[in-house]
């Protein structure tokens, strides 16, 4: 964009805006909010839904202001009564295919549809209802997204998001005119098509079509069941986003009060999957030294780079997409898998429960989540090792349920054992954090010192740069590593599928010589996961990303391995990483499944 | 590689892999089989690197690329408003007595398929019907199923 200036007024107001802003943008700078639906700050502009036209001097049509540049000398009207008059029209148009059952519906109170129709005061209907009955039942054959057509106004975010973002394009528009509707391939369930479940489109989606599926009721009932001892884990990314959806400001760090409202909700122990997250740079980061050795000292062919396996969305699209890059995935399970196996065997153990009598939840700001917990893999305590899954979203929905008041909460501590985490876990919510907290651990166990960064902050793996590189020399090793004298670890790091598309197929050509690759499912990691609240913008991922790593900055442990309790489960019940438990426990292995 | 692969990669090959192909590779297809198969929308994509949704909605979009089974010939009446008023419904009455069918279905023999569809721009010259790529303009129900008839004997 050129850095010439445009001269223009709205409202009667003067402003000057560089060459090439929209309209609507510009309308921004001047606080005169215009109202969108298609719009959306992370995706390619569409210009199908017309609530944002505005008026403009001169001109024989309104224009869409999010699909119109700026012009020298153009007056603007945002708010004419011929503007409200279209906006009206055009709303009460997709209110007539709209099936707006309000009160039943999961957005209820979040819905950008229903804000306007209140704002716009939309009354008896104009036109002639054409909700078709057929398209009431909502696919709900996924155990992590609920799409319901008869809520779709059609404004193709969820299009562009799993197409521009993400890579996958599981959904399309398909059919034109009446019969246009948002699809899968063939219109086939959910479930079966290359949707990785990462949650992206929910949220992005305007309205109550595409939501997450929801367990909220199953979790109350089991809260409610005196037999039962429920644990509850949160992830590292939800004590910094569930604040929005309870009235703070984007980027409020909340971690005590959530601790708090955990248990006023009646949980059993509230726990930490920042404990796991510790555990899994244990695991991984000897992984990755193994893998290391045998390259470099045994001669032997492993896979390398080696890429993490905690994003499962993420998982899913390898599965899909690159099947045959399934053995450079690291063989360690999410934090979250990791803890619920744990749960059900080392807690239960040293508690004295029997873990046929628990019930294991997990807070995640993941959708993806919920299809991980439910994979055939993940039942190695003997138990399904997680039981359920609830988005940030959902906890958010809980604590209103329960009638807390969640600003005055004082704030409380995780119970113990497993609650236990150090800053290296907590950065695991953003971008490039597990791989920092992985350099921090592994660094220091082949050269004895910490990593040398100012702070054990290691800037050049932070920030939203699509793909990131990093080189590290290690130098004056400890013996032991002797191999490792004099080498440079060259690591790069993708967020969003669809970066580590770009990443892969690198890969794949053999035009990447990394060793180590961190891939998030989601844009900016798990802080911009598909389960955190709605709505989501690159400024509001920033603030989340400055709050995680001020949370790092403020515990007394910054490196996993120094985690007490990581300490202890090693020498009461895994015995080494990558030791006989911890494989049984802690390590996985992938399905190759088709694309199409 | 089943036959309709092997077509596919011939179509590719002529227009190219980049997705601007998409459109005249299903053109392609359908001229061939008629129709775009599940299979056939799947080895597109395969091909060109899309993904099958992708190649389904561009499929799905058009009236002309069908994605149910359809017959070797296409008819096609208009039913836009000067068309309905210059009589085809008694066309479209005169076909599905001959073929057995009704609109939107394919005979037994699956020599013919009768369909309807939006202006076809001749309505200076309506009712018109289009039997594949073919034009019969000023059509009533004798010379409609004269037509049809035509074909059926000549395909014999
Ligand atoms: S999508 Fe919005 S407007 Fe529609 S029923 Fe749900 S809350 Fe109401
Ligand atoms: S599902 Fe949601 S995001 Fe997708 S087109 Fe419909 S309303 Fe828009
Ligand atoms: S969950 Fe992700 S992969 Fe699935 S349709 Fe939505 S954006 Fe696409
Ligand atoms: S927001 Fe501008 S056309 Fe939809």
């Amino acid at each position: 964009m050129s850095e010439y200036l445009v001269n223009l007024k709205i409202n009667n107001i003067p402003v000057s805006v560089k060459e090439g802003t929209t309209i609507l943008d510009a309308a921004k700078k001047l606080n005169f909010n215009v109202p969108t639906l298609c719009n959306h700050p992370d995706l390619s502009v569409a210009g199908n839904c017309r609530v944002c036209v505005v008026e403009v001097k001169g001109a024989r049509l309104l224009a869409a202001s999010c699909a119109t540049p700026v012009s020298e000398g153009m007056e603007v009207l945002t708010n004419s009564e011929k503007v409200r008059t279209a906006r009206k029209h055009v709303i009460e148009l997709l209110l007539s295919e709209h099936n707006a059952d309000c009160t039943k519906c999961f957005k209820n109170g979040h819905c950008e549809l229903q804000d306007l129709a209140s704002e716009y005061r939309i009354g008896d209907h104009v036109f002639i209802d054409l909700v078709k009955a057929k398209d009431k039942i909502a696919d709900i054959s996924s155990p992590s997204i609920s799409k319901d057509d008869s809520k779709c106004i059609r404004c193709q975010r969820c299009v562009r998001t799993c197409d521009e973002l993400q890579s996958v394009s599981a959904l399309a528009v398909v059919k034109k005119g009446d019969h246009q509707k948002i699809s899968t391939f063939m219109n086939k369930p959910l479930h079966e098509v290359v949707c990785t479940n990462c949650g992206q489109c929910i949220n992005r989606c305007p309205t109550g079509a595409l939501t997450e599926r929801t367990y909220i009721e199953e979790v109350w009932k089991a809260i409610n069941d005196p037999l039962k001892h429920v644990v509850v884990q949160t992830a590292p990314a939800v004590r910094i986003g569930l604040g929005e959806d309870l009235g703070y400001d984007p980027g409020e760090r909340v971690t005590g009060k959530m601790v708090a409202a955990l248990k006023h909700i009646g949980f059993d122990s509230v726990l930490d999957t920042d404990f796991t997250a510790d555990l899994t740079i244990m695991e991984e980061g000897t992984e990755l030294l193994t893998r290391l050795k045998k390259a470099l000292v045994d001669g032997e062919k492993v896979a390398l780079p080696m890429m993490t396996s905690c994003s499962p969305g993420w998982i899913k699209f390898q599965e899909h997409m690159f099947p045959d890059l399934l053995d450079n995935l690291s063989t360690c399970k999410s934090p979250q898998q990791m803890f619920g196996a744990l749960a059900k065997t080392y807690y239960a153990k040293k508690k004295g429960i029997d873990p046929k009598n628990m019930v294991s939840v997990s807070i995640m700001p993941c959708t993806a989540k919920k299809f991980e917990c439910g994979r055939p893999e993940m039942r190695d305590s003997g138990y399904q090792d997680v039981d359920y899954v609830l988005t940030t979203r959902e906890l958010a929905m809980m604590v209103k349920q329960a009638g807390i008041n969640f600003m005055k909460l004082e704030d409380e501590h995780y119970d113990s054992i497993m609650g236990n985490s150090t800053g290296a876990a907590v950065i695991f919510g953003a971008t490039g954090g597990v791989m920092e907290a992985a350099l921090r651990t592994a660094y220091e166990i082949v050269t004895g010192r910490e990593v040398p960064f100012t702070n054990l902050n290691i800037m050049p793996l932070r920030g939203f740069e699509g793909v990131k590189e990093a080189k590290v020399m290690i130098k004056d090793v400890k013996p032991e590593w002797s191999f490792l004298e004099g080498a440079e670890l060259s690591v790069a790091i993708a967020h969003g599928l669809h970066n580590a598309n770009t990443l892969m197929k690198a890969v794949r050509e053999g035009k990447a010589n990394y060793h180590f690759i961190e891939v998030m499912g989601c844009p900016g990691g798990c802080l911009g996961g598909g389960g955190q609240p709605i709505p989501t913008s690159p400024e509001i991922r920033s603030k989340r990303a400055e709050a995680i790593y001020g949370e790092d900055e403020g515990l007394p442990l910054r490196k996993s391995h120094e985690n007490p309790e990581v300490i202890q489960i090693y020498k009461d019940f895994l015995g080494e990483p990558l030791g006989h438990k911890s494989h049984d426990l802690l390590h996985t292995h992938y399905k190759p499944r088709i694309r199409y | 590689m089943s036959n309709i692969e092997t077509l596919i990669k011939t179509l590719v090959e002529k227009h190219g892999k980049t997705r601007n192909s998409l459109m005249p590779v299903l053109q392609g297809i359908v001229k061939e089989e008629h129709f775009l198969s599940e299979e056939a929308m799947i080895a597109v994509a395969k091909e060109l690197d899309l993904s099958a949704a992708d190649v389904y909605g561009t499929a799905s979009f058009y009236t002309f690329l069908d994605t149910v089974p359809r017959g070797k010939n296409i008819i096609r009446i208009c039913k836009t408003i000067s068309c309905h008023m210059k009589g085809k419904d008694e066309i479209i009455e005169a076909l599905e007595d001959v073929l057995k069918i009704k609109v939107g279905e394919t005979t037994h023999d699956k020599k013919f398929t009768l369909l309807t569809a939006n202006c076809l721009g001749w309505c200076h010259k309506g009712p018109v019907m289009l039997v594949n790529d073919e034009v019969f303009p000023e059509i009533n129900q004798q010379k409609a199923v004269e037509i049809i008839e035509g074909i059926a004997k000549a395909s014999k």
